[in-house]
């Protein structure tokens, strides 16, 4: 799966960061979802996912390769992690959180649970569409 | 109380400046569920009978339920609830948004504002964290100005609960605004909120919802949307949302037009959900987790005049479009944010305004009184009135008072067409030929408000002309609907697209660890619907059967014009009906609760004050 989206489609109802909470962490709180909408109102009045593109900044600043790649999908190894947070602060989106109580950061693994729910399709599968529902 | 709920009530002390936490009470969280129940409960409880509404001893009560801020279809309604200065009773008004989950994401099942301030503030309350901080900077400005002032001064992720200059100067028809847009409009909140000093609340939580099986929560959530998904409804009715429905309105001869003197616009096609998409739609904007955004955002150009506002939803267009004539989406866009604003209610402010507009060519308030010329369909006429209203100058300061005072003090037979019920203003079905409609304004426990009992479609179904078996379908609805205001959901799916109610108690369980039967959650509705009944009486010394007519031109002046033309309502039938209401409910034929009513449903604090008031 790789995660896509069409910003025009967002109306702003954050199911997908609460979809993401549930699903990943068992906790209902869209806070902890692993993606985020930015809302620019009143003008100019649009909504923008901010989402995990797989882009690897995480894995390219982190000092000790807790990082790493397995078909497009940036994942963290807690084992090897030390905490330090570098990613969460390289993250372009700012979509890597570190919950309360923990030291090794979460990031998305392209699960779906928010395509899965996003009423207008605008987070989507760019493997199996084009957006929209 | 395993999940759902938080676990504790924040109280709030404009007088003392203070605040502190309390834990929610089981038993009310058992009786009363949330929401409106939780508003109504703690109101009734809380604020003595007497009690001024502008003054400290009045509260304000704001409350999500324990589905708020759940993973399901439109899990973001909060309720907002005080002594209305408009009627004289417990009033209450809801809005969608994210406020409503943010208050639970902050670690509260309530908050209770009380007291009075006496220097603008604004309530900051990040989680446990909660300060009044000096508001003067924000006082006097708009509602959306403002919001964005203190989102900018305290954060983006702060959600923001808003009064304008109408709430400021205690207009007994101002709303409290939220998220550039969204309203809980009825029942004059804003003016309690004005007379604490409160500009605003603003609210940011990091907290989870306890849940009680999350499981079953993601599971059964997951079937909740898709249930939606699959809905014809979903692709059909979410485009245009509310306000595509003014055609059929239109066609059924009860769109409310010209102060309600008729019932069909000729321009109705001009200001509807087709001309709002295709002319000055922008965005969707939905309501916590909902599918089926009814929000439109929109830029709107007059003239030379430019502004971006959400809406107009279906109450704004058939209140400020037909009702005061403006006759082209732009212009209803633009008199829907100037009363924003300003923070006047849509609603009532199509009211009265249209009720100024009448006085005005029958001469009952002349130039001089207005202070210029006004007319049907003038965007400039309709934004005068609206800031002297929300300023309280000149004629605004009694068209302020709503159009209950404003017509005793205007006289002349103004009374006849100030159309309102118990003081609050009608919205946007007018019911001289849908007799079932007209039954749900009459009985609603805040005044002529729709969203207890949308009855109209029963009307068309059922017969309009007849009013056998309309108190019941009425009290159906008023069961149905006012769940939803307990659970702290949005009602439309099940309105809008015929979503299942059933699916709604099997996640109450699932997230409270609470097995409710839709009976219990009926029951629990009723105790509301007694309370504030209750209340009424011990408030109003004239409260009676009285109170529960429309005005009289609804059944003493046949409609006009369009698909209704010569119908109305005989006083006969609203008899006949109110007879039938009052009989189903377990109501004396005054209107008052009965003992065993109270007693069936465990009011036994009820039973106590009618006696002590020597009504019962």
């Amino acid at each position: 799966m790789k995660l896509a989206a069409k910003h025009a489609l967002c109306s702003g109802c954050r199911v997908c960061q609460l979809a993401c909470s549930l699903s990943v962490f068992r906790e209902n709180n869209p806070k902890m979802g692993l993606l985020a909408i930015e809302a620019h109102f009143p003008a100019p009045g649009r909504y923008e996912i901010k989402h995990c593109t797989q882009c690897g900044e995480c894995a390219a600043v982190c000092p000790v390769d807790a990082i790493t790649e397995t078909d497009g999908v940036y994942r963290i190894d807690e084992d090897v992690c030390i905490g330090c947070h570098a990613c969460v602060k390289a993250c372009p989106h700012g979509v890597m959180i570190v919950r309360k109580g923990e030291d090794v950061p979460s990031k998305c693994i392209s699960c779906g649970a928010c395509v899965d729910v996003c009423p207008t399709g605008a987070i989507y599968d760019l493997d199996s569409g084009e957006g929209g529902r | 109380m395993r999940g759902g709920y938080m676990g504790k009530i924040l109280r709030v002390n404009l007088t003392h400046g203070t605040a502190h936490s309390e834990p929610t009470d089981p038993e009310m969280a058992r009786d009363f569920i949330g929401g409106r129940g939780f508003v109504q409960k703690i109101l009734y409880d809380e604020v003595p009978v007497g009690a001024n509404p502008l003054g400290p001893d009045n509260k304000v009560v704001v409350a999500p339920g324990p589905l708020s801020g759940v993973f399901m279809p439109s899990s973001g309604k909060v309720q907002f609830g005080a002594k209305s200065p408009a009627t004289g009773i417990m009033g209450d008004a809801n809005m969608g948004g994210h406020f409503s989950v943010e208050i639970k994401y902050a670690g509260y099942d309530a908050i209770i504002l009380e007291g009075m301030g006496n220097r603008p503030s604004v309530v900051v309350i990040d989680d446990d964290k909660v300060e009044i901080v000096d508001g003067s900077k924000y006082w006097g400005k708009g509602s959306s100005v403002a919001e964005k002032m203190i989102k900018d001064d305290l954060g983006e992720d702060f959600q923001i609960a808003i009064i304008g200059p109408a709430g400021e100067n205690m207009v007994n028809i101002a709303c409290v605004s939220h998220d550039y847009g969204r309203q809980a409009g009825r029942c004059g909140i804003g003016a309690v909120m004005g007379s604490k000093k409160v500009k605003a609340i603003a609210v940011r939580g990091s907290q989870s919802v306890p849940l009680a099986d999350p499981e079953k929560v993601l599971e059964y959530g997951k079937k909740m949307f898709y249930g939606c998904f699959e809905k014809p409804g979903f692709r059909e009715w979410t485009p245009l949302g509310t306000p595509g429905v003014t055609p059929w309105v239109n066609e059924v001869g009860a769109f409310p037009t010209k102060n309600f003197s008729t019932t069909y616009f000729d321009d109705h096609e001009e200001i509807g959900g087709e001309a709002l998409k295709e002319r000055i739609w922008l965005t969707d904007k939905g309501c916590f987790c909902c599918p089926t955004p009814c929000g439109k955002y929109s830029r709107t150009t007059v003239g030379k005049k430019s502004a971006y506002v959400e809406g107009p939803e279906y109450e704004t267009v058939a209140l400020l479009g037909g009702n005061c004539m403006l006759s082209t989406i732009e212009e209803v866009a633009y008199a829907n944010y100037v009363c924003d604003e300003l923070g006047l209610d849509t609603i009532s402010g199509g009211n009265v305004i249209g009720f100024a507009l009448e006085c005005a060519e029958r001469g009952i308030i002349t130039e001089e009184q207005i202070g210029r010329s006004v007319k049907w369909g003038d965007i400039d006429s309709f934004v005068y009135l609206a800031e002297k209203i929300a300023r309280r100058e000149g004629i605004g300061d009694i068209l302020a008072d709503g159009v209950k005072v404003a017509s005793e003090k205007f006289g002349q037979g103004s009374e006849r067409f100030a159309i309102h019920i118990k003081g609050l203003e009608w919205s946007g079905y007018e019911a001289r030929w849908a007799p079932a409609m007209m039954l749900a304004y009459m009985t609603c426990d805040i005044g002529a408000h729709h969203n207890r009992a949308w009855a109209i479609t029963y009307d068309v179904a059922k017969g309009r002309e007849s009013t056998e078996g309309k108190a019941a379908k009425v009290i159906e609805l008023q069961r149905i609907r006012p769940s939803f205001d307990l659970l702290g959901c949005c009602r439309l799916q099940w309105v809008e697209i015929g979503f299942e109610f059933d699916y709604y108690p099997v996640m109450f369980e699932a997230v409270t660890g609470r097995k409710i039967t839709e009976k219990e959650l009926y029951d629990a509705t009723d105790r509301v619907w007694n309370l504030t009944r209750t209340r009424a009486f011990l408030e109003l010394p004239d409260f009676s059967r009285a109170s529960d007519y429309p005005p009289a031109r609804f059944y003493e002046e046949p409609i006009p014009t369009g698909p209704a033309k010569g119908k109305l309502i005989k006083k006969e039938q609203l008899d006949e009906m109110l007879d039938d209401y009052y009989e189903l409910r377990g109501w004396d034929e005054n209107g008052t609760p009965t003992r065993e009513t109270l007693e069936e449903l465990g009011l036994e604090t009820c039973i106590h004050d009618l006696e002590r008031a020597k009504i019962l």
